[in-house]
């Protein structure tokens, strides 16, 4: 009857991860924590430069200094801040464009329904990275829109995954009994529905976190994100590479693992969570 | 018209919105978005003949000097795209924008290619090994299938490229063939154009270059195809004419065989999907390792300001994607006659 319950009641108590969903977990809190106390951990300014230009990995600066003589280190740690404000931003833009959206297409249909399901269609069916690139070059950089460029190509997938369930929960019977008693439309939308549909925004979140992240990551390395000298791993990567022939390493070395600990943390506790939801694999 | 025939023609017809759709999303979104692109050209101090100059090439307003309604200019723009006319370039030769375009688009269909049979070949390898050995193995491909997708293709790039490149120099660093060894153009694709000239030098650079490339892409896509070939293997292996197979004593080399032949339907399936996915991939590993394909030359343009030439590449991309879904649906109805619109 009520599909919310049993997954509320799931997911609420305490989820039991999978060693690989601890493992993942781990690496999300690392970075986490990272953002968190990134000033009390660096001893420089990311923006400013501090030392020598190209300094190796010593204790003075544990991951080299760059071209500018910035602490890399620094930068690092400082660069999880910006990564996790933009994912946070993107989704939730994509969550208050998407899920209003799908909710009111699944409840109006019609002609509506199907003109937003062949628009979302289309935008999901582009190749996300191109149509992110095309809206970052539009926009310019900044914190915000790179966070829209992001949300614009998820926007689809909260869309498809609310409307379906929409569907789902319409057909319900305590949805037609609130329809009998005369129960106003909105209200039907949003007491009836609305919780019911709810879930669908986390499982959406789980299965493509990760994928904002290596948007974000790849935005920036494409120079289409923050503005130097924010602290950004993927910014940081493209001002590192043309070192990289001459042997430089610890440029590009430390800000692209901390992208894949973030993206593969956040995967497999996605995996984790979405096995034990009994979730299909959506595409994202 | 038999069943297969409506299918493809309606089909083809509902391609035409989605397409429609991106084009007309694309085309506001370079328009209507905040910033004068005019003036993010040209600069703020730029004489007001260029300015003029530049509104008319970019069809912003007419030969007497008239702002052109935004809604003329969507159709107007349309009305040149059906035939094929993406517009030109805005600087250097002003050059027609597909035509540049062309020039490119060998490069990274090669690059995807290699990259795709390279992430089959992986994907298949480690997939068909989880299912057959279980235990530990099969523990790890599975982790490897979920994880492989996460590794940010430009810093697995890198990382190849410190070591094979500037470590063991062994193989180069970047670029698509060797100073002076094109070979003389067929296809475009200078693997299969050095084969058909036996320019032996040229088909050696060209393998040079593109392993580093291929295998970067080739290895971040393969996590899909363990995947499902380990999924597929696995339901496969539970048969009983792998039993039958056992119990007559084929060797597992030979069981393998089999079982592979029949776990191929969900790989081939997946094949298709992932399309999209190499194309997105192929941009990120174009920039890394500066292969001269469309992924570097959008982003080049990018930087340049190159406003029509983003705008054309970018719908090209939309066309190119669409066709690319349209063939393997209609691929799809050939194989399964039960799939029909």
């Amino acid at each position: 009857m009520n599909t919310f319950r049993p997954i509320l009641t799931k997911l609420v108590p305490r989820i039991p991860l999978t060693t690989i969903g601890i493992a993942g977990l781990l690496m999300v809190l690392l970075v986490i924590s990272m953002a968190i106390f990134a000033d009390f951990l660096t001893p420089y300014d990311p923006t400013k430069s501090v030392g020598l230009s190209l300094q190796p990995p010593s204790l003075q600066y544990p991951f080299g200094t760059n071209k500018v003589g910035q602490d890399m280190w620094s930068r690092t740690v400082h660069g999880a801040r910006t990564m996790l404000i933009v994912v946070a931003l993107s989704t939730v833009i994509s969550i208050v464009i998407g899920v209003p959206l799908g909710l009111i297409s699944g409840y109006v249909g019609g002609l509506l329904d199907r003109v937003l399901t062949m628009v979302m269609d289309a935008i999901y069916a582009f190749p996300s990275l191109i149509l992110a690139i095309a809206i970052a070059a539009a926009l310019g950089p900044g914190i915000i829109n790179t966070a829209i460029s992001i949300a614009v190509v998820y926007v689809p997938t909260y869309f498809r995954m609310v409307r379906g369930q929409t569907l789902n929960v319409k057909s319900q019977l305590y949805v037609e009994a609130a329809v009998a008693i005369g129960a106003k439309q909105t209200s039907i939308l949003l007491k009836y529905i609305f919780p019911n549909v709810i879930f669908v925004v986390i499982a959406v979140f789980t299965l493509s976190v990760a994928d904002v992240v290596l948007t974000e990551a790849a935005l920036s390395f494409f120079g289409l994100s923050v503005p130097a000298p924010t602290p950004d791993w993927g910014f940081d990567l493209r001002a590192g590479h043309p070192y990289l022939v001459s042997g430089y390493w610890w440029l590009v070395t430390f800000p692209g693992l901390m992208i894949i600990i973030l993206a593969v943390g956040f995967t497999l506790l996605g995996e984790s969570i979405s096995e034990y939801l009994g979730l299909r694999e959506v595409k994202v | 018209m038999t069943s297969l025939k409506v299918f493809i023609v309606a089909r083809t017809i509902a391609l035409i919105p989605t397409v429609l759709i991106l084009v007309t999303l694309v085309f506001f979104i370079m328009r209507v978005l905040p910033g004068d692109p005019v003036i993010a050209i040209v600069g703020m101090k730029a004489p007001m003949e260029r300015v003029i100059e530049l509104k008319k090439e970019l069809g912003l307003i007419d030969e007497k000097g008239d702002e052109i309604p935004l809604i003329i200019q969507y159709f107007n723009y349309l009305g040149r795209l059906v035939q094929g006319d993406l517009g030109k370039s805005l600087i250097w030769g002003k050059r027609p924008v597909i035509v540049e375009i062309m020039e490119h688009l060998p490069a990274t269909i090669e690059l995807a290619i290699v990259g795709f049979i390279v992430s089959i070949v992986i994907g298949i390898i480690l997939g068909t090994l989880g299912a057959s050995k279980g235990g530990k193995a099969n523990s790890a491909v599975k982790i490897y299938s979920a994880i492989a997708y996460a590794l940010f293709i430009p810093w697995i790039g890198m990382m190849f490229q410190l070591v094979f490149s500037v470590w063991l120099k062994i193989l180069p660093v970047g670029g698509r063939i060797g100073v002076g060894l094109e070979p003389p153009t067929y296809t475009g694709l200078y693997i299969i154009d050095s084969l058909v000239s036996g320019r032996i030098d040229s088909l050696i650079s060209s393998l040079r270059h593109i392993t580093l490339p291929a295998v970067t892409l080739g290895l971040v896509i393969s996590g899909v195809f363990s995947r499902v070939t380990r999924a597929s293997v696995e339901e496969v292996l539970r048969q009983d004419f792998v039993v039958a197979a056992r119990a007559r004593g084929l060797s597992e080399y030979k069981i393998m065989l089999h079982v592979l032949k029949n776990s191929f339907i969900p790989i081939l399936t997946m094949m298709g999907l992932q399309l999209a996915l190499l194309m997105t991939g192929a941009v990120l590993t174009e920039t890394t390792f500066s292969w001269p394909g469309m992924g570097t030359f959008l982003l080049e343009r990018i930087q340049y300001r190159d406003y029509t030439t983003v705008q054309g590449t970018v719908v090209f991309f939309a066309i190119i994607v669409a066709l690319m879904n349209l063939i393997v649906d209609i691929c799809y109805a050939y194989i399964d006659p039960r799939i029909r619109y």
